[in-house]
């Protein structure tokens, strides 16, 4: 597995993910979508684990210039 | 009946020193006879040197306090001729319970590391832990070591020497003076010698109570820790029920930071609480009640030239992890065999500043740790409290978010990469937990066990390899202890000091640090491998 994190698209079916994404939150309170995001990020941190990868993703997130990432 | 912390355990006696025309001079002076302090004139007193322990106090901790002691400082304890009695005392415990809200989100089993002598650690009252390092002092003077405690002997001012201290003390007959090549303060957290010297002390203040209940009681709860986040019965805040010998249960409850702890600390406040979390139904007695809040914060030096702190008067955690008592074991155990040394002109004074370095480094380790379980027991804003929340609800339903709860690290002990007195590792690809710096890990060897064979001196360790049976360099005598794979039929020895490689040589601390290894002996690298760890180069 690489070390670099991927910031190219790599979602099959993009649009469709998206979907899944609005719809997962359907009917939720803001509190419950809260939450639903922090277990949704913590599950998808998990299958990735990769510190490395996991650090870059949390510089990418903060829409750090590329310069200043390290 | 007279709880064992109510009756005097070293009251006051007259001494000679205070008839004395001039101040008599001691070896090393100790404030403080807690646990560390209580260690500190142990091991001085098994080298041969004059140790002399006051306290302003008679007695033993007020409570239980500190109750959890790791495997390291019962490993510690062997060596000061007292880990046996508390291992007899304490309760061992492996399963633990991680409630949230109204319900039980999982369950774990520690399941500690075969082959080593001493539990992963036990739980004990500090009550029961001084007074067993008291029995050893009493013990060693039965056999005229050079110790003795001074209770109700309060320092009142401190005068610093180059080559000694100067000590003010007070009794109930008055005050004398009294002087000291070395003083070592483990007057704890609040530490008055700190404070006579003027010594800053910075870190992080934790907003927070804590409410800790000893209760007696004849429940059917099992042996494990039972730890709650935000429950039915005291919501938004943690809990935890862990036992104690004697039936006595430790209850510590989170109460925050806006409250009135007098109030709070009264019996009719306390037990509609512990009824709301025990059951209305179980009976129980009330045996010491405190409410604490803290701080993680350590003074930037811990030696000020003939003055050297040790334990909480050093340091301060969070007491999540248990890395109190347990750390300042670890300090004194760092500091007497180089303070002998020292004291003993084998060893260069500078040698005390590797104390410095080594322990500030253990005290940043266990700060960082005791840090983060304090953030996730006790989110501090709304975002960490709804990381902490989303662990918690995944970790009902998934094994890979358990290890992020964090209700308390186990204290384990620190390994001093890259301190001064360690050589570059030699065995190569050998395996890292026996790295230079390592706390020594223990191994069975038949009926035995290898950490009570290193002992408290230098010591050459060799595996299959050939090596002299004594070396001696600069005054420093390293006897050799010789093993071979064979001895342990568990093959832990060799996975845990050798992994892929057939021999190994190891040069070992008095306080079971690895200095030096190499696959096999070579004379010249040994020699200065001993000189490196006695300050000399």
């Amino acid at each position: 597995m690489s070390d670099i994190l991927i910031l190219t698209p790599n979602i099959a079916e993009a649009d469709d993910f998206y979907a899944d994404l609005l719809a997962a939150h359907d009917g939720l309170s803001k509190a419950e979508s809260d939450a639903f995001n922090a277990r949704l990020l913590l599950v998808m941190a998990n299958h990735i684990g990769e510190r490395a990868i996991l650090k870059q993703a949390l510089a990418a997130a903060a829409l750090q210039p590329k310069e200043e990432q390290s | 009946m007279n709880k064992i912390f109510e009756v005097p355990m070293y009251p006051y006696e007259h001494h000679a020193d205070q008839d004395a025309p001039f101040p008599a001079r001691r070896k090393v002076v100790i404030i403080g006879a807690g646990p560390i302090g209580l260690a500190a004139g142990i091991e001085l007193a098994q080298q041969g040197i004059e140790a002399v322990i006051l306290d302003e106090n008679d007695k033993v901790s007020f409570g239980s306090r500190a109750i959890c002691f790791a495997k390291r400082p019962l490993e510690i304890l062997d060596r000061l001729g007292c880990g046996q009695p508390m291992v007899n005392k304490g309760v061992q415990w492996n399963v633990g319970k991680v409630f949230f809200d109204d319900r039980q989100v999982y369950e774990f089993n520690l399941l500690p590391e075969e082959g080593h002598q001493r539990p992963a650690f036990i739980n004990l009252q500090q009550y029961y832990f001084e007074e067993y390092l008291v029995n050893r002092v009493r013990e060693l003077q039965a056999q005229g070591a050079p110790i003795e405690i001074r209770g109700r002997n309060k320092v009142s001012a401190i005068g610093t020497h180059p080559d000694h201290v100067v000590l003010d003390i007070d009794t109930p007959e008055g005050s004398y003076n009294l002087e000291a090549d070395w003083l070592i303060a483990c007057d704890g957290a609040g530490s008055p010698t700190r404070r006579m010297l003027g010594i800053d002390f910075v870190g992080r203040v934790f907003e927070d109570n804590f409410l800790i209940a000893d209760v007696i009681m004849e429940a059917d709860f099992p042996t494990e820790r039972w730890f709650w986040f935000d429950p039915p019965f005291n919501q938004g805040q943690s809990a935890l029920l862990h036992k104690q010998p004697d039936g006595v249960w430790r209850i510590d409850l989170q109460l925050g930071w806006d409250i009135d702890k007098e109030r709070e600390k009264r019996p009719e406040n306390v037990i509609p609480r512990l009824k709301a979390m025990l059951g209305e139904d179980v009976e129980f007695e009330l045996e010491w009640v405190s409410i604490y809040t803290f701080q993680c914060r350590r003074m930037e030096k811990f030696r000020h030239g003939r003055v050297l702190f040790a334990g909480d008067a050093a340091h301060q955690v969070s007491p999540f992890g248990a890395r109190g008592a347990n750390s300042g074991l670890q300090d004194t155990d760092n500091l007497i065999w180089k303070l002998k040394l020292v004291m003993e002109g084998k060893a260069p004074e500078s040698l005390l500043d590797s104390y410095d370095s080594e322990r500030t480094y253990g005290a940043d380790e266990n700060i960082l740790n005791s840090s983060r379980s304090t953030d996730f027991i006790t989110p501090k804003s709304e975002m960490s409290r709804l990381m902490r929340d989303a662990v918690l609800d995944l970790s009902e339903q998934y094994e890979f978010a358990r290890p992020l709860v964090n209700s308390g690290r186990l204290s384990v002990p620190c390994t001093y990469d890259g301190s001064v007195l360690n050589s570059a590792d030699a065995l190569f690809d050998g395996p890292a937990r026996t790295r230079p710096g390592s706390p020594c890990p223990d191994a069975p060897l038949g009926e035995d066990f290898l950490l009570p064979k290193l002992g408290n001196e230098f010591i050459l360790l060799t595996i299959d390899a050939e090596a002299p049976d004594e070396i001696e360099e600069a005054g420093i005598t390293v006897r050799r202890l010789a093993l071979s794979v064979k001895d342990d039929r568990t093959l832990a020895l060799k996975e845990r000091y050798l992994g892929n490689h057939d021999s190994g040589v190891y040069l070992i601390r008095p306080d079971q640090h690895v200095a030096a290894r190499r696959a096999s002996y070579d004379d010249n690298q040994f020699r200065a491998a001993i000189r490196r760890a006695t300050g000399m180069e």
